[in-house]
């Protein structure tokens, strides 16, 4: 293998940080994607919009407020630290939270895209067939959404895999903790390490094409989001 | 305390639903009218599908909606079948079946063999939905409504989104449901000639409100409501097949009131028969006629007189023994000769239409 111990940790740590960043999301993600599906609220529009915020926001922006939030004077640092759990910020659980809410868009977006496809007349039937709202929810519209969620699933871990500006001020480039691949490469090139750089790039490069091509090569899973991943 | 109690009020932009109507706890209630008025809305507002401002039902004496209770749709001991067949595309078609028959109670529960052996759906189990023809796809709908035991079936338009095959297809299957179940059927159409071959009692509908409500018979003959069946007014007769002569292939029905000879379909004598006299196949003549090709010649009495749709018409109900007939005439003809109530003519039937 021509990958150092060093990229290959980088590597585990990124992938290891994707899945439970997706992982979370699919239960956080999921309401909310049924929320903005079905609602009449006037709400509906700047919900909306918070959610698609990390589409346009600078990373480091987002990365910026989310810093100041879990430091020791912010709201969720208070609440860590009361709950005897230190401080998020430089911590692999930092860069989850922070990955939370930086993916939060390719997660709610396909689903939701993929719940308001199925429409009105599924869930109906359903409840002239002695289904309640929560059974129907379980029974009918999660399998009906189902390219949806497979769509949302690529697409939030990929992006997390991809993270760079976030994970700098959040977790900044501890090794082992928060040394993600995309940092790992920042640090190659830094160091002048450009065969190294080279390497870790092209994988990378092979991982995102591989991921896209999943997306685009089956129609049935581009359906669902190929056109509103931003 | 056996029927059906519904009075609802909607205000929508553009449409307003307003209905006080009580319906028979038996039999196939036909709510008929053209799109917009109101029929389907009215079914989904029985559904709890939709939810009226103001709204009262009740059920065969349980109230299902009123000022304090609103029971949802999930609650509702009802079938439904929409009008595109609305499948589980992720489900078999025994998937579908079994859906709702294990959301019952379980000392409610039926066998599935019923309803698949009525829709004639049991080559078909193992199927996907997108594998089915689209009648393939409306029978096994409502074998699905079927297999929750419902207390009454509502049917919104189950042959609208089907061509005259596919309807012809399914219709057979529509009347063997009619004789097989003794719950009520709320059957949404704005076809006449399906309410003329399934309803027992029918609802005429226009712009929200109901026109008319009573049994098919009494409602088809009414002649304030002619017009809104077109080309299709006329009558509906209960009658008995009596005689099949096999030399003409001719079979003679009879009902309340006299008889009528047509084609022989191949019923058995004495089976019971539905049979449908257009009012543009029935024409009036003041003399018994003896050189006509009209088979059919029956003594009867002008009842009354009504403006038709053209200005160049007029319809005629004509009492024929206990039975009621309608006439489509030209004005010119009637005047010619005379027609008035009370006055006794022949009534010359051109042709009748055997249903069932």
């Amino acid at each position: 293998m021509l990958l150092s111990d060093g990229d290959l940790q980088a590597i585990w740590l990124t992938l290891r940080l994707a899945g439970i960043v997706t992982a979370i999301l699919f239960v956080v993600g999921t309401p909310v994607a049924w929320w903005l599906s079905r609602t009449r609220s006037r709400w509906k529009g700047p919900i909306g919009a918070v959610v698609a915020l990390p589409l346009v926001l600078p990373p480091s922006v987002l990365g910026f407020y989310l810093l100041v939030a879990m430091g020791p004077n912010g709201p969720v640092g208070q609440l860590t630290a009361s709950l005897g759990l230190g401080l998020l910020p430089f911590t692999f659980w930092g860069l989850v939270v922070a990955s939370v809410f930086y993916s939060f868009p390719f997660m709610v977006q396909p689903v939701q895209n993929a719940f308001e496809s199925i429409g009105e007349r599924p869930l109906e039937v359903a409840a002239t067939l002695r289904a309640s709202p929560l059974d129907t929810f379980f029974t009918v519209a999660l399998p009906l959404a189902a390219p949806g969620f497979l769509t949302a699933g690529i697409l939030t871990f990929a992006h997390t895999v991809g993270e760079f500006g976030v994970v700098l001020m959040i977790g900044g480039n501890i090794p082992g903790v928060t040394r993600v691949a995309s940092v790992q490469i920042y640090d190659h090139v830094e160091a002048m390490e450009y065969a190294d750089a080279h390497r870790l790039a092209a994988v990378m490069l092979a991982f995102s094409f591989l991921v896209l091509l999943s997306l685009y090569a089956w129609p049935r899973n581009a359906r669902g989001g190929a056109g509103n991943h931003g | 305390m056996d029927d059906i109690a519904a009075r609802f009020q909607l205000d929508w932009p553009g449409f307003r639903l307003d209905v006080d109507l009580t319906l028979p706890g038996r039999g196939v209630t036909a709510l008929f009218g053209h799109s917009g008025s109101g029929k389907t809305t009215l079914l989904r507002c029985i559904a709890g599908l939709e939810r009226s401002r103001q709204g009262f039902l009740s059920f065969k004496g349980e109230v299902w909606q009123d000022a304090q209770t609103w029971l949802p749709t999930y609650r509702r001991p009802l079938g439904y079948v929409f009008q595109e067949a609305s499948l589980f595309p992720h489900l078999t078609v025994l998937g579908n079946l079994r859906y709702g028959q294990k959301r019952i109670a379980a000392d409610q529960r039926r066998s599935l063999d019923q309803a698949i052996e009525l829709l004639g759906i049991g080559p078909l189990l193992a199927r996907r939905p997108d594998r089915l023809s689209g009648g393939e796809r409306q029978r096994v709908g409502i074998a699905r409504a079927l297999a929750v035991s419902p207390r009454v079936l509502l049917m919104d338009e189950p042959l609208a989104a089907l061509d005259l095959k596919r309807k012809q297809e399914i219709l057979p299957y529509l009347e063997r449901l009619h004789d097989a179940l003794d719950i009520p059927v709320l059957y949404v159409s704005h076809s006449p000639d399906e309410v003329a071959r399934l309803a027992d009692h029918l609802v005429a509908m226009d712009g929200g409100r109901v026109l008319a409500s009573g049994s098919l018979g009494e409602t088809l003959a009414r002649l304030d409501l002619p017009i809104r069946f077109g080309e299709d007014a006329g009558v509906v007769l209960d009658a008995t097949v009596a005689e099949r002569d096999t030399q003409w292939h001719l079979a003679r029905v009879e009902f309340p009131g006299g008889s009528l000879w047509t084609r022989d379909q191949g019923q058995a004598i004495g089976q019971h028969v539905r049979v449908r006299v257009l009012a543009r196949d029935v024409s009036l003549a003041t003399q018994h006629q003896e050189h006509t090709s009209i088979l059919n010649l029956l003594p009867g009495q002008v009842d009354a007189i009504a403006d038709d749709e053209h200005p160049g018409l007029t319809l005629v109900r004509v009492r024929v023994g206990e039975s009621v007939l309608l006439a489509r005439l030209t004005k010119r003809s009637a005047a010619a000769l005379g027609v008035a109530p009370g006055q006794s003519l022949w009534v010359q039937v051109k042709s009748v239409a055997l249903m069932e």
